[in-house]
């Protein structure tokens, strides 16, 4: 049986998610080219994970 | 605490578990009040993402006929003549320049400036020879369904409030939902999604899962949403702040006395007043975008956010001069940038694509969560002592 988490051990992933999401939306906004592609590649995080999560067998 | 308190009570623990409580109540019921219309507004909104794309695979869209590059551009009044001349019973509310049209006007009229715009006629005349290639129409078709489903209900300035409201209950949702995260992940992992138990703990997983990870695009895009069901209001805020401030600089009776110059001069001086900049759009006096006497010349920088951040220049009819005026006003400057952030059309079909998916997301975030619901609510009316609240569903599960 695992022990209780803290808020801290519960929110570390979604904060970081979150914290690439909002540079992915933000990037694209400032430039074409280069910050397309990362804007492009960090919406892919919470995309991607929705698959992955909803998919994998543990 | 006086000792008089109930033995049955633990201090500690009850204004936690009644704070919890309060959070579930605040999440079902301002889900519940707006899922049937965010389900709607994410179905629409898929094809309205990528409306530029079906337009082009329909047919509809209208291009400037091949020329040798650098063919100069007639003057703006021949433009608008020849505009008139198609729709003599009309008169030109605004001229449009797409980006990625120059060599395009779009011209839009009406009967008067001042009407609602519902049933204004647009045609699009080639920049070049002043000829008309064509009247999109944007009131008919599976799109301008699409489209007003999710911008109005059909239902005008109404329509459009009723939605914004549904859109602040969703971001009160999300908010409260990432609360209730807490207590149901005590004893799970990040992203577990426990299978074979129960299909209720399925979907409970699911919603969690897929609504934490995309509740940042969520709130973005909800959050955008609701300024933009505003704009009518902010426009028209921001001409009033504008005119105000023109009467008290005295320049209100400007453009009376004295025929007016060429609109083509009127453009000339605010491309001078705002160097590297382009035209997007030219309002006329008395439209929602200018003001009763003057003409409003809107130019766009070319880097994606200066693109999108227009900057107004208003113009006095007669003598053709910039008017000074006051910087763009910080809640004009939220509507433009939230237009891209809840469009996603700001970088390429990626991004259209990501924002489709994203997008299919949140309805299986919005379905599940009405499933729960329901499933929860049949059992409670089947069983009548319920008292399943998060934490006891958690614990459950755990």
């Amino acid at each position: 049986m695992k022990g209780a988490k803290s808020n801290a051990a519960i929110f570390r992933w979604p904060l970081l998610i979150a914290l690439l999401t909002a540079i992915g939306l933000l990037s694209a906004l400032v430039g074409d080219d280069g910050w397309d592609a990362l804007s492009w590649a960090l919406l892919a995080v919470p995309v991607g994970l929705c698959g992955y999560f909803s998919l994998a067998r543990r | 605490m006086p000792d008089t308190a109930p033995a049955t009570c633990t201090p500690a623990a009850r204004p936690r578990a009644t704070s919890l409580q309060r959070w579930v109540w605040v999440h079902k019921w301002s889900s519940l009040v707006c899922t049937l219309f965010m389900l709607l507004l994410c179905l629409t909104g898929l094809p309205l993402v990528f409306y530029h794309e079906i337009d082009h695979a329909l047919g509809k869209h209208i291009e400037a006929p091949e020329m040798a590059a650098g063919t100069a551009h007639l003057p703006v009044d021949r433009i608008v003549e020849s505009a008139r001349r198609h729709h003599p019973d009309l008169v030109p509310l605004y001229l449009f320049k797409e980006e990625d049209e120059p060599d395009m006007w779009v011209v839009k009229m009406d009967t008067r400036p001042d009407t609602d715009e519902t049933q204004a006629k647009f045609s699009v005349v080639d920049a070049r020879t002043g000829e008309i290639l064509g009247e999109p129409r944007f009131d008919e078709g599976f799109m301008h369904l699409m489209y007003r489903l999710h911008v109005d209900l059909f239902a005008g300035l109404a329509g459009r409030l009723f939605l914004g409201f549904m859109g602040l209950l969703l971001v009160v949702a999300l908010v409260s939902g990432v609360v209730l995260y807490a207590p149901f992940m005590r004893k799970l992992d990040f992203g577990e999604v426990r299978r074979g138990r129960s299909t209720k703990l399925w979907w409970l997983d699911m919603h969690n899962m897929l609504g934490i990870v995309t509740v940042t695009w969520a709130l973005v895009v909800g959050g955008t949403g609701v300024i933009n069901t505003w704009a009518d209001l902010i426009l028209k805020a921001w001409q009033a702040e504008q005119v105000a401030a023109l009467k008290t600089a005295g320049g209100a009776a400007a453009g009376s006395g004295g025929s007016a110059a060429p609109l083509q001069s009127l453009v000339d001086a605010a491309l001078a007043a705002e160097p590297g900049m382009a035209v997007a759009t030219v309002a006329f006096p008395g439209t929602l975008l200018s003001t009763p006497s003057h003409y409003a010349v809107f130019l766009h920088g070319d880097t994606p956010l200066t693109a999108k951040l227009l900057k107004a220049a208003l113009v006095d009819p007669v003598s053709a001069t910039v008017i000074e005026t006051k910087p763009r006003p910080w809640y004009a400057t939220a509507l433009l940038v939230s237009q891209p952030l809840h469009f996603g059309d700001y970088g390429g079909l990626p991004l259209k694509i990501l924002w489709a998916l994203l997008d299919l997301v949140t309805l299986v975030v919005l379905w599940s969560g009405l499933v729960l619901w329901w499933r929860k609510h049949r059992h409670a009316a089947a069983a009548p002592v319920s008292v399943g609240h998060a934490a006891t569903t958690a614990r459950g599960g755990a």
